[in-house]
């Protein structure tokens, strides 16, 4: 689709042809148990995602302070300090969400918007079925190698929380005159008013946190059950389903299956 | 009285030719301007006859007007309002009743786009405006007409500018400010009182520029509502380096030191208090040991509480909640949901280990079996797979677990 979808440039078949292609190519598949490397984050998502991560662990730390000042006993000048390392890890963060949001726009199949926002049937049901294996209800995991749809959804509600912050983190800025915040987000302190500005900043850290933690969670029970390599995939980028599972899975297909075996060649 | 000026009506009030420069030099500072416009204001003031003002008062405690009557000692800020031609104000006014009302009218009259309406307080909308009447008559009906009539309209204290106290909470009155009164040429000096040295500067500003100065979004001139009060504290340093009073009489408090924790509302209002001060420039309320309320914003009763606590409660109706007892709740919740998930995911494991165990066991002896063994056959492969001698379970594992991935896998 882009220059930057390089992985899955080869095949004809569309992406939301596949669910319907796995069916068909189920018995074609050869050595279905022989595991492959399947490259599923692009190593800009991967960096973004760390930065991200260091980014909202040393934002709610001192965020944590300027709220409240009370861990440090006064002795220097702590709060410049602080304040400080707030703002360039802010600014760090703006920077690391831009590259992401053009993978998000312009990334692979894995990373893409379209892997968040479910756009036909089989992601929806893929949605409800995924929530009840959480629930105790199945006991079968989806197969899907990238994102599987609630998870998805928390991540699609992970940014929206992010964006929130960030607006709102530069409009408290721009209430201490500072440039591009003071004017650009004169309308929402006009709207909110700026204890509601802090206040949603505030809530919307400890919804950041839940859903970190609930990432951090899943993301180990996954890889504990799926045993491809979640946690460690995003370290490297790769994956390793079996062959059957790569043409199997909602966003698989046998074209991702080629694409892994020309990757393994060169 | 006679009208020579408002130079002549200074001096008659005892200002030196000194003072009255040293005023004119304060309304540049007042202004933002730089200090060479110092003798252009003063050669405006000289040559300005004495502007008529028309005061009315809304609900309002009176406080706007009492910030600039009751210095001991009239500062030339003081001195200078004195002597404004004030046509009409309740509280001054010789006469009473008709008498009253007839000062108001021949003043708009007489002066029709040549005066400035000045309000205080807020105009109440409920019950046809029965809640303040001035005359008989709804103050909004009142305000309206004197607004139409006047030069520019100001709104002097936050009750003026936004609906101030009796607009708080449920707005028993239906009180607002006077922006939907008052024409184009409007402005708006909110604080709990406004500030005198502002509204001096205000007018000081359309004498020497016959315009009103540049305002912000809420009609508040920039020079006095365009800087954080936070960036001009006098307790900042100790902000910065982390000293705060935790407590009113601690030791940080009489040291002092910034009053954040307290609930200081310095770093989200926009004002001048620390650099013009009040009460003939001695002090201003963080100077005196009390945290900034943050009257000059818009709707700062509702907006800007709880008074002495940084962030107000998440939750409606329960003031004590913090947003971080909700955040922890909520991240303690998540936490042991997550716990309790993971124990039962635990089960699950061992469930199916136990059952895979099984399975091999019963499997070894019998040899090959017949499929569906149970209910653990529902899941497992042809029972052939199963019964493999030990050194082959890798292999088996694989077939086995081919269908339902996470039972095989989990098998081993
Ligand atoms: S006392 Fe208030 S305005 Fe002054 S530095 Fe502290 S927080 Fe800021």
């Amino acid at each position: 689709m882009t220059a930057l979808d390089e992985p899955l440039a080869a095949p004809a078949a569309p992406t939301g042809a596949s669910a319907h292609g796995a069916g068909a190519a189920h018995h074609a598949v050869q050595r279905p148990n022989d595991r492959v490397a399947v490259y599923i984050w692009q190593a800009p998502v991967r960096i973004t995602h760390w930065v991200t991560a260091i980014c909202i662990v040393t934002l709610s730390l001192t965020g944590g302070y300027i709220a409240d000042p009370f861990l440090i006993p006064p002795g220097g000048n702590v709060m410049t300090t602080i304040r400080l390392v707030h703002i360039i890890t802010a600014l760090t963060f703006l920077v690391s969400g831009v590259v992401r949001t053009v993978y998000l726009l312009a990334g692979n199949r894995f990373v893409r918007w379209t892997a968040f926002i479910p756009t036909n049937r089989t992601q929806f049901t893929e949605l409800f079925r995924q929530a009840g294996f959480y629930g105790f209800v199945r006991s079968e995991i989806p197969k899907v190698l990238g994102h599987n749809q609630l998870a998805a959804a928390a991540y699609l509600a992970l940014f929206a929380l992010l964006l929130v912050e960030t607006v709102t983190g530069f409009a408290l800025d721009g209430l201490m005159g500072a440039e591009p915040g003071a004017t650009a987000f004169a309308w929402l302190r006009e709207l909110l008013g700026p204890q509601m500005l802090r206040l949603v900043h505030h809530l919307t850290m400890w919804l950041i946190l839940a859903i970190a933690l609930f990432h951090v969670y899943s993301c180990v029970l996954v890889d504990h059950i799926e045993n491809v390599g979640v946690v460690t995939s995003m370290f490297t980028g790769y994956k390793f389903p079996t062959r059957e599972e790569v043409v199997e899975s909602r966003d698989g297909g046998p074209e991702v299956l080629e694409q892994a075996a020309k990757r393994a060649d060169a | 009285m006679q009208d020579d000026g408002l130079y002549a009506a200074l001096v008659r009030r005892g200002m030196t030719r000194r003072s009255f420069l040293q005023f004119s030099a304060a309304m540049a500072a007042a202004l933002a301007l730089p200090l060479s416009y110092a003798p252009r204001i003063a050669a405006a003031v000289e040559g300005s006859k004495r502007l008529p003002v028309i005061w009315i008062r809304g609900q309002a405690c009176g406080g706007d007007t009492e910030a600039f009557l009751r210095s001991s000692d009239p500062d030339t800020v003081a001195l200078f309002l004195d002597v404004l031609d004030i046509q009409y104000h309740d509280a001054f006014l010789g006469v009473a009743g008709g008498d009253a009302e007839l000062a108001r009218t021949s003043a708009m009259d007489r002066y029709r786009n040549g005066y400035f309406a000045v309000v205080e307080g807020s105009i109440p909308s409920g019950a046809s405006g029965a809640y303040c009447l001035i005359g008989g008559r709804p103050a909004a009906d009142v305000v309206r007409e004197v607004c139409a009539g006047a030069l520019a309209t100001i709104a002097v204290g936050s009750c003026a500018c936004d609906g101030g106290a009796p607009a708080a909470g449920s707005n028993p009155t239906g009180a607002g400010g006077v922006r939907a009164l008052a024409g184009a040429r409007y402005m708006a000096l909110p604080g709990c009182p406004v500030n005198p040295v502002n509204l001096a500067a205000v007018i000081v500003h359309y004498l020497t520029f016959n315009e009103l100065p540049p305002a912000d979004l809420a009609s508040r001139p920039l020079a006095a509502y365009g800087d954080l009060i936070h960036n001009q504290c006098e307790r900042r340093p100790h902000f910065e380096f982390g000293e705060f009073a935790t407590e009113w009489g601690d030791e940080g408090a009489q040291r002092g030191w910034c009053l954040y924790k307290l609930g200081c509302k310095g770093p989200e209002t926009m004002g001048n208090c620390p650099t013009v001060r009040y009460g003939e420039k001695t002090s201003w309320n963080v100077r005196a040991g009390h945290g900034c309320v943050g009257c000059m914003t818009p709707s700062f009763w509702n907006a800007m509480g709880p008074a002495y606590k940084r962030l107000p409660s998440p939750v409606p109706f329960l003031p004590n909640v913090t947003v971080d007892m909700v955040g922890g709740a909520l991240l303690g919740g998540v936490a042991g949901v997550m716990g309790v998930h993971a124990v039962g995911m635990g089960v699950r494991f061992k469930r199916r280990r136990m059952i895979a165990a099984h399975e091999r066991a019963a499997a070894v002896p019998l040899g090959p079996l017949p499929p569906a063994v149970g209910d653990a056959g529902r899941r497992s492969e042809p029972a052939a797979t199963v019964g493999l001698a030990p050194a082959e379970h890798g292999a088996a594992d694989e077939a086995d677990g081919r269908p339902d991935a996470p039972v095989g896998r989990e098998g081993r």
